[in-house]
């Protein structure tokens, strides 16, 4: 009985049963951003659909990746979201998270999506057995950064000035006697 | 006995799903704030999508996971912007709806 739970343990293959779990975490999270009525708990929702999509992307050998998503997207991107909703807050936050009146022709347009993009990707064809992704990723992706991808890297340095100058620019208090 | 393995298209339809959930919440959410939250569950998708290709087709390029890191920085500085946006409008309007955002209209 041991040997044989001994066997069957070996045989699972870990990474799928992460996967399955963390897909299953993801999808369910996601729902519940859409649906709950309250933006805060959708916002609570969305960090824990961002850590887990991190663990997905652990599974894709991309630790790096996974390490950058929880710093940005479940820490800068949720508190800012969480800062903008205590600035525009309203009375009643039960109400804040309402859908509007195309429901049906919405949730129709991403059905069909959803169903095309499935069926596409089912008919994909690869070569099954690509070699495995080298172990240490952080000192390829800092060689590409700064080799052949210097002039994107650059650039987005700039874009992120632009969007700090701009955000600061938009969200200015702006003075009554300001259009004199 | 069940076997559970782990392919490319797993991620593609994982991804397909939750484009098609953050897809929904664009069309159908009320409140701006929102809609900016299903924005970011879309470019989510796209990065499994481009992590999962880099994994399966070409593991030694690491142009997908270059592609992503640019993903995530456009996608911040989006974020940051259009949050920007979401509090002046309501400065001057006192509302995130967005049916209420009809100024071009007449």
């Amino acid at each position: 009985m041991i040997d044989f739970t001994l066997t069957l343990l070996n045989s699972i293959s870990w990474v799928a049963v992460a996967f399955h779990t963390l897909a299953a975490v993801v999808c369910i999270s996601a729902l519940l951003v859409v649906l709950v009525r309250n933006i805060v708990h959708a916002v609570l929702w969305l960090a824990v659909c961002f850590v887990s999509l991190a663990g997905v992307f652990m599974t894709l050998d991309a630790a790096f990746i996974a390490a950058v998503q929880i710093l940005v997207y479940a820490g800068a991107v949720c508190i800012m979201v969480v800062f903008a909703i205590m600035l525009i807050r309203r009375g009643n936050m039960g109400e804040t998270n309402l859908f509007n009146k195309q429901v049906w022709a919405g949730g129709g347009v991403a059905v069909l999506v959803t169903v095309l993009g499935g069926f596409l990707s089912f008919r994909i064809r690869y070569a099954g057995s690509a070699p495995a992704v080298p172990e240490n990723t952080v000192d390829h992706i800092a060689t590409l950064l700064l080799s052949k991808y210097v002039i994107p890297f650059e650039v987005a340095a700039l874009l992120l000035l632009v969007a700090l100058v701009g955000a600061i620019f938009l969200a200015k208090e702006v003075k009554a006697d300001a259009d004199s | 006995m069940l076997t559970l393995s782990v392919s490319l298209h797993h991620y593609l339809i994982l991804a397909a799903v939750l484009f098609g959930i953050g897809l929904f919440g664009v069309l159908t959410k009320r409140n701006a704030v929102a809609v900016l939250i299903c924005i970011e569950l879309m470019l989510n998708a796209i990065n499994i999508n481009l992590l999962a290709f880099n994994k399966y087709i070409t593991p030694n390029d690491f142009i997908g996971q270059i592609f992503s890191i640019f993903v995530i920085t456009v996608a911040a500085a989006e974020v940051g912007v259009g949050l920007a946006i979401v509090i002046a409008i309501y400065r001057n309007k006192l509302s995130v709806n967005l049916d209420e955002f009809d100024w071009l209209k007449w």
